[in-house]
Formats: C-alpha cells, structure tokens, sequence
C-alpha cells in the first residue's frame, strides 16, 4: 500500500521498516513506470524471501506436516508436488495462516518471511494475508461488480481516492489480460465472466493489494485448456515481480513452468531443488518412483 | 408397465392434488373477502379515523388501523434486523461449524420460533407494568420486534450457513479481518436477508394477539411512540365481533386492506431482492 502506518503502535519495527522501504520503492517504481511499460505494476521489496524451519502442523490428532525445512526462491516459480494428501495445501495455507481457521490446529517451528516470523504474536495476520496473494483452484469472485472485486482489498487498506481506485483496477486487470475483455462492464457482477476470466479476475484483485508471494492451490485445475494455459502465461510473465508458490497435481504443468519443485510425500519433504535438477536428476529413489508414475 | 412407471404417475398425481387443495383454500379465503369486503369498501375507509358510533354502522374509517399496523411493522421490522444481522453473521462467522454455542442458539431459537405471539404479548406486558409503560405503539414494536426475530434470525442463518467456505477464506487472503468481511457477507446473503424480512413483514401485520395488550386500540393515530396505536388485525376482530351486519362488512374490506398491503410488499420486496441478488456468485 502507498500509505504508511507510522501511527499504529503495534507495528513491529521491522515491518515499519519494510513499509517505509516499500513506499520508497513504490515512488521510484510508479515514476519509471510513467516512462516505460504503461500496465507493469510493482511494489514490491526486492529480495524478498520465504523460509521454513522445522514447521510440525498437527489438526487433532493428526501429524499432517513434519518437519519441513525449505526455501521458497524469490522471483521464481516454485512447484509443490506430491500424491493426494501429502500435505500440499495444508503448507500453503499455513503459509498465509489461513490454517488457524481450522479446528484443532497446532503447529511449531517458524515460518521466516523477510526476516520475520509469521507465527511471532506481535506479527498481524491480516499483513502477512496481504502480503499473500491467494488463488484457490476454483475462482471465487466476491459478490460485487468486477470494479469493486479489485478495488475492496484496496478499499478495506485504506484507499478511497477514487482516481487512484480507478488507476489500480486499470493496471491490474492490464496486468492479467482482462482490460480489453472488460473495461466496458467494469460495473456488471464478476459472476457472469466466464471461469476462465474469473480465476484471473481473482488473480488480479490479489495483485490489487500488493502482495510479495502469490499462492496458487491447483489454480487451473478447474479451467478449460485454454483458460488454464492462460493463467500459466501469467504466471511466467509476473514470476519477475512475484515469488509464485504453485500447488500442482499435474506433473506436466511443472515440467512446463517450475523454477524450483519441492516434492512432497506423506507430510514429509522428500526432495527440493531447483526444477532440471529434481526433474532429470533426483537423488531421492521415492521422487524418482514418482516423476516415472510408479504411484500418484 | 413397470411398476417405477405407475409410481411415478401416482405421485405426480398426488402433488397436482395437494396444489389444487392448497390453491382452492387461497381461492376460498380471497373470494370470501371480496364477495363481503369489496361492497363494503369505499374511499373514507382508507382516508378517515372512524367517527363516533363507527362499530356501530356510523361513518369514517380505518386510516387509525393501517397507519398503526405500518408503524409497528416498519419499526419492528428495523430494529429486529439491526438485532439479528449481527447474531447471524457471529454465528456463521464467529463461530465453528460445530460450535456447541452455535448448535444450542439455533436451538432455542427453533424454540422460540414455535412460541404463541399471545405468549409474547403477555410476557412483554408483564415487562411494561415493571416499567410502568401505558399501552403504546412503542410496546406494541416491542412486543412484534421479538416475535419476528426467531425468523428473521433462522431464515437468514439458513442462507447464511451455505455461505462458501472458499469466499470467506478468499476475503481472508485479502487481509480481511473477520469484521470487515462483513461487507461480502451481507451481499452473499442478501436474498436471505430479503426473504427473511419479507416473511417477518407477513408475520408482523397480521399479529392480533401479541398487540392486544401491548399496542392497545384506540381511534385515533398516534403521534408519539409512547401513544397507543390500532392496528389492522385487531380492527378486523372487533368489527367482525360485532353484531350489525354493515359492520361486519367492513371486518372484511379491513382484512382486503390487509392483504393487499401484504401483497404490496412482497412484490417490491422481491423485486428489490432480484436487484440486489444480481451479484451473488
């Protein structure tokens, strides 16, 4: 966001300082913009990352993630993958903590996003959700008009100048392809775009709110081909502003894309690394069976 | 023929014959009240308080009624949603799918749902001598706000809890925190919260008995909230008790009133509900 928050106490100094960092960036950022690529939007810190140290998540009784220690690279696309329950998306929610929503949920070990835990007490959750940009495997528009589906993130952030609201929903329905499709019914309910445009409808309002990472669970496994290869493109194309966490059941979508692949098996990290190297040579015997369709 | 084949006709005829029955009693009541109301029905009934002598077949009308009964029916149909919106969204929001408070909540509601409005009535005007409160119109919102909030709150909690898991975690992942995903609630629901309104409206007009002792009957229309207030229900019961003829004629024309306000507000209650449902994924 392009406001500071120097006024709340309960900021931690770190994320005071990434925000002021944020907002330095953001004015260079929108002035290089004036000059060269008109729909490129980013705000983002540089050299963001993500690490997991020793992340255990227990729901009940159920050791669902164990032991997870892993890097996720910044400004690339990172690929969980892994058979049906072996604990994919319960990470990636963990990751935005959408999983203390859960009933009975415990985890420990640490989750360091730019240097800060998401699991210290003084972080707020809603800045590490902002920072998050999720895209679930079936779209899900809010029940509002395409306009307000980009601009209620930025509303509930605190942005209401109306011309910067129109700016932003310009830029960022640019930025997933969606402007030329819509920018005559921006007031019509986001209901009735095909799911295709939809899920990038979705994608753009998460880039509304300015996030570092974006989790994607099985993003296209609910769209046609087309739709689908589309939301790949793109992918590809915000992989240079964004770390892209991207949960995938079809093995050939991470052959496609992936920077990094990090299989899973059974709550367990078996192997993680960067893509040619885990694809054409795993060291593990578990992700080569896997890669070769031994099991799924 | 296979016996699935003769099933399926039976039932089919079945629920013909179960709409024809339902359909013939809405026909009955309706025909009823115009063959009786509609002769006795005229401008000064809609336009004038009833003048001295009117339940004995002297002239004006029942404008007292039907301002009192809109009255009670707007203020309670306001305050009950104010108390209600809140309860639903922490029910479905708040708290978890199995949460005990939940499950005991949606309980005694389903429990008070099923509560006589006379019970109401009673009980509110127990409350109202404790307070030393006179029949009012304010009792009388009182009293109808209570007896319409087990519906208000059940039949949007219905709605409410279809509401899709993925939306709310959506609005989550924005950086929402629980309260401001008000805003796509109230929206998700809205048809709920039409529906809802709409059945409490029909509810709360046609109350007799929970407003006998609370909102009182009087001639006259009131001013204040601490006045007394008739309302349309009752009007039809005492001019229907009464022996002259005319006027129970005129019990007729004051239930015809009635229905058509009903119908009047159904019908742009729904239409206002299509307007704002337009956005609901």
């Amino acid at each position: 966001m392009g406001t500071l928050q120097f006024g709340n106490p309960a900021q931690r100094l770190g994320s005071l300082g990434s925000l002021f960092f944020n907002n330095f960036l953001f004015h260079r950022k929108s002035q290089e913009n004036s000059h060269t690529q008109q729909h490129k939007v980013s705000y983002k810190l540089k050299n963001s990352n993500l690490s997991v140290r020793n992340l255990n998540v227990h729901i009940q009784k159920n050791h669902i993630l164990k032991n997870v220690n892993i890097e996720i690279p910044d400004k690339k696309i990172t690929c969980i993958i892994g058979p049906s329950g072996c604990g994919k998306s319960t990470l990636l929610k963990t990751f935005n903590r959408l999983i203390d929503d859960t009933e009975g949920v415990s985890y420990d070990g640490s989750i360091l996003v730019d240097g800060a835990d998401i699991f210290d007490n003084k972080t707020e959750i809603t800045e590490i959700r902002k920072k998050m940009g999720l895209l679930s495997q079936r779209p899900c528009p809010l029940p509002m008009s395409i306009y307000d589906n980009i601009a209620f993130g930025c509303k509930m952030h605190g942005e209401h100048r109306r011309k910067k609201l129109n700016q932003i929903v310009e830029d960022q329905l640019k930025a997933v392809g969606l402007w030329t499709e819509v920018k005559s019914r921006l007031n019509t309910p986001a209901s009735r775009l095909s799911i295709g445009q939809q899920q990038r409808l979705c994608l753009a309002r998460g880039l509304a709110v300015e996030p570092e990472f974006i989790l994607a669970d099985e993003a296209t496994s609910a769209l046609d081909p087309i739709s689908s290869k589309h939301i790949e493109e793109l992918f590809v194309e915000l992989k240079e502003d964004y770390a892209i966490i991207l949960v995938t059941h079809t093995l050939r979508q991470a052959l496609r894309i992936a920077d990094h692949v990090i299989f899973m098996y059974l709550g367990e990290v078996i192997e993680s690394g960067p893509a040619d190297e885990v694809f054409n040579n795993p060291k593990q015997e578990l992700t080569r069976k896997y890669l070769e369709g031994a099991f799924s | 023929m296979k016996f699935k084949f003769i099933e399926e006709k039976v039932a089919k005829v079945l629920m013909i014959a179960s709409a024809i029955a339902v359909f013939a009693f809405v026909v009955n009541i309706i025909y009823t009240i115009l063959r009786r109301g509609l002769p006795a029905l005229n401008w000064d009934m809609i336009s004038k308080i009833p003048a001295g002598g009117y339940y004995n077949g002297g002239g004006g009308g029942i404008l007292n009624a039907i301002v009192g009964s809109l009255y009670i029916v707007l203020g309670s149909t306001i305050l009950g949603l104010l108390i209600s919106i809140p309860v639903v969204f922490y029910l479905n929001v708040y708290l978890s799918k199995d949460s005990r408070l939940a499950y005991t909540a949606r309980l005694a509601f389903d429990v008070l749902f099923g509560i006589p409005s006379i019970v109401y009535g009673a009980f509110a005007f127990t409350i109202m001598i404790y307070l030393g409160m006179h029949t009012s119109l304010g009792g009388g919102i009182l009293v109808i706000t209570l007896l319409i909030i087990p519906i208000l709150i059940r039949s949007m909690d219905e709605v409410a809890r279809q509401l899709p898991k993925d939306l709310l975690d959506a609005t989550y992942a924005l950086g929402a925190t629980k309260l401001e995903t008000i805003q796509v609630v109230l929206r998700q629901i809205a048809p709920g919260i039409a529906t809802a309104t709409l059945l409490s409206v029909g509810r709360a007009i046609g109350d007799a008995a929970g407003v006998m002792f609370t909102a009182g009957f009087t001639d006259s229309i009131p001013t204040s909230l601490s006045q007394p207030a008739a309302t349309l229900p009752l009007s039809v019961f005492f001019q229907l008790s009464s022996p002259n003829a005319d006027v129970q004629d005129r019990a007729y024309s004051a239930a015809l009133i009635l229905i058509f306000i009903v119908l009047v507000i159904s019908v742009t209650g729904r239409l206002i509900t299509n307007h704002f449902s337009k956005n609901k994924i």
